[in-house]
């Protein structure tokens, strides 16, 4: 916890964040409703996209949770997607608890026939980063480390310079086009001040989205990808777990079954200012340069 | 690679998509496997734009990655690009002209002295309006300044303008005037002292994001910015300063075009890939645009030190290339960013391969 034993406070608050199993996830997209409502967050488009179910796109500016449908089709041939199946589940079906079915590949529904559709769904949110690029660039000081580690946009500092948009590694944060200034995620800052688990997890039928002290959540991450791995599902994997990643880890991280960059997220993202000792030093260079060049071209005749 | 994958049919934005096999040309660099419906339509689109490179050589061979159906990883800028781009090029502009403008006093060239300094004011305020237009809260512009923050290049450079703005008007004010030249000569050194720091730390500013083009240029950049702030205000004092005085901006005009279009060189040959917005669309045409003005505008510059009657307008025709020249690289250099953050191959396949190196080091 050395990110909040720098703070001020005598006993620092251990740091909250979320754990994200995609395994569970059913895509009812409670999150992302339970988001809108608490926190007052404006309607963000109301388009038909034909990516999926996914007609919210992405993270943005008036979407704070996005859930993800992916469909990988493992087989050859395209197949007729048909309507779900009504009645009771296979007595294979979490028999154990695990909710892994041998018979299935991992993640959604296996769709039988001449072809073979599995289906992921993934709820996306702020990563509260570590080494947040967001906070590093912001020049009001609008966004800040709140004492629970979460970062924070305050939108009565906030002037919409737009300067951590293109800074985040994952296209979190946007800016409110009527509004002028920048939003995102604020891992209902509020409901955590009196006690509360944020909205989306409250509401998150499955626990696919789990609320805690980070500590305890990776000890969590940790068995359940074990968990899965004992239960032959080898693609499962933890992302944003690392504190030694780019970022110093992420304070909400997954647990995903493909690639990351299947589910819009990046492979391996680095927080910007990493480099910016270096940026500093070569335009102090670049300035001494131009100094130099300038003294040089007064120093020829006239003409 | 996974082209002949990519041929089975699925349900798409477009409609049903139909097995199409070898409808496309084994892909030469990059590859987005095909995720299904997914990843798919990614690879569509990706792929597509790619094609359009007309054969650009491999650069990240062999790096197998999906997409979230195309989409960017990124969120793009919300900058417009005329006022971020125009804050780009005056703060050049300005920077580079206070220290022609200090050089000409050195001399004695009141006339280029004049032209530089009022040159560098003008662009000072033009380039904070251009920024403060551009907040999504303009009325508070003066929250940059609550909090001093090196790891916000742009709350040190409102810093920086806050300082360096009074002193280029001081010194343009008292040039124009010719009275209180006390004042004007603290201006004069103050806008010297700072001018070098505003032309080069916009570089920062640019680089200090995770897109792709800008953040990987973070070497040259700088070195880019200040050339081409040399070049404009070179090419101003050819423009403004009578044929006797235009020796000190001549020299800066093309010594700084050469700089920035040498240092660009640089640049898009170690980002290679990353570099590709350098090369290709709206951004390369900026790009090759500013580097046509800034060779014909040199051209024309040192042609007009020789002896003849088409020397003034020459000089003149010249300076006007250059500073239109650093204009359009600036656009450029804005535009390459953008493009390079709307496209999730330069976000992802960088990161694939870093991820494959270091697993291969394993």
């Amino acid at each position: 916890m050395g990110l909040l034993s720098e703070s001020e406070y005598d006993a620092p608050l251990p740091r909250m964040g979320f754990f994200t199993d995609t395994s569970v996830c059913i895509g009812c997209k409670a999150c992302e409703v339970a988001c809108k409502e608490w926190n007052h967050v404006p309607e963000d488009g109301l388009d038909f996209t034909g990516m999926s179910y996914d007609n919210t796109q992405g993270l943005g500016a008036d979407s704070w949770r996005h859930v993800a449908f992916i469909e990988n089709r493992t087989g050859a041939t395209p197949v007729d997607l048909g309507m779900p199946q009504v009645g009771a589940p296979d007595a294979a079906d979490g028999a154990d608890g695990s909710g892994v079915r041998p018979d299935l590949p991992p993640g959604g529904d296996l769709i039988d026939g001449e072809g073979k559709l599995q289906w992921l769904m993934a709820s996306d949110v702020c990563k509260h980063c570590t080494h947040a690029a967001c906070l590093d660039v912001c020049p009001t000081g609008s966004l800040f480390r709140t004492e629970f580690g979460t970062v924070v946009v305050q939108e009565d500092i906030c002037n919409g310079c737009g300067y951590c948009i293109p800074a985040c590694p994952y296209g979190v944060i946007d800016q409110r086009k009527d509004d002028g200034r920048a939003w995102k995620c604020t891992l209902c800052y509020d409901r955590l001040g009196v006690g509360m688990e944020p909205a989306c997890a409250k509401a998150c039928p499955t626990d696919s989205i789990q609320f805690g002290p980070l500590d305890e959540l990776r000890e969590r991450a940790q068995a359940r990808v074990e968990q899965l791995h004992e239960k032959g599902v080898d693609v499962a994997r933890l992302y944003g777990h690392d504190p030694d990643d780019g970022v110093g880890g992420d304070g909400a991280f997954f647990l995903l079954l493909d690639e990351p960059e299947t589910y819009g997220l990046p492979p391996d993202p680095v927080v910007t200012t990493r480099d910016l000792p270096v940026m500093w030093r070569q335009a102090g260079l670049a300035a001494l340069a131009l100094a130099a060049g300038v003294v040089a071209a007064a120093f020829g005749r006239k003409s | 690679m996974s082209d002949q994958s990519g041929n089975e049919s699925g349900v798409t934005r477009e409609g049903l998509e139909h097995p199409r096999p070898g409808r496309e040309a084994p892909a030469d660099d990059l590859t987005v496997r095909r995720r299904g419906g997914a990843g798919g339509r990614g690879r569509g689109r990706g792929g597509g734009r790619r094609r359009r490179g007309r054969g650009e050589r491999a650069m990240v061979p062999d790096v197998e990655f999906g997409s979230y159906y195309g989409k960017p990883v990124l969120n793009k800028p919300v900058w417009s690009a005329p006022d971020i781009a125009g804050y780009l090029f005056l703060g050049g502009l300005a920077g580079a002209s206070s220290l022609i403008g200090a050089a000409a006093d050195a001399r004695g060239e009141d006339r280029l002295a004049r032209v530089s300094k009022t040159g560098a004011a003008a662009a000072a305020v033009l380039s904070l309006s251009a920024l403060v237009h551009d907040l999504g809260r303009p009325m508070r512009f003066l929250n940059m300044l609550r909090v001093v923050k090196v790891t916000s290049p742009m709350n040190l450079g409102a810093w920086l303008l806050s300082a360096y703005a009074p002193a280029a008007l001081a010194a343009a004010g008292a040039a124009l005037t010719g009275r209180f030249r006390p004042v004007g000569v603290a201006g004069t050194v103050g806008a010297a002292a700072l001018g070098p720091a505003v032309a080069s730390y916009t570089a920062v500013l640019l680089s200090d994001t995770a897109v792709p083009a800008w953040h990987d240029a973070h070497r040259e950049m700088p070195f880019v910015f200040v050339g081409s702030g040399a070049m404009a205000a070179g090419g101003l004092g050819l423009l403004g300063a009578p044929v006797a005085q235009q020796g000190v901006p001549r020299r800066a005009g093309v010594l700084g075009a050469a700089t920035e279009v040498g240092c660009l060189k640089l640049l898009e040959h170690r980002l290679g890939f990353v570099g590709e917005p350098y090369r290709q669309g709206r951004s390369g045409r900026w790009m090759k645009a500013g580097e046509g003005l800034a060779l014909a505008g040199s051209a024309l510059a040192l042609l007009s030190r020789g002896e003849g009657c088409g020397r003034r307008t020459a000089g003149a025709v010249g300076g006007a290339m250059l500073l239109a020249g650093s204009a359009c690289t600036r656009l450029g250099v804005f535009a390459a960013g953008v493009a390079s953050a709307e496209d999730p191959r330069y976000t992802v396949g960088p990161q694939r391969e870093r991820l494959q190196r270091r697993g291969a080091e394993r």
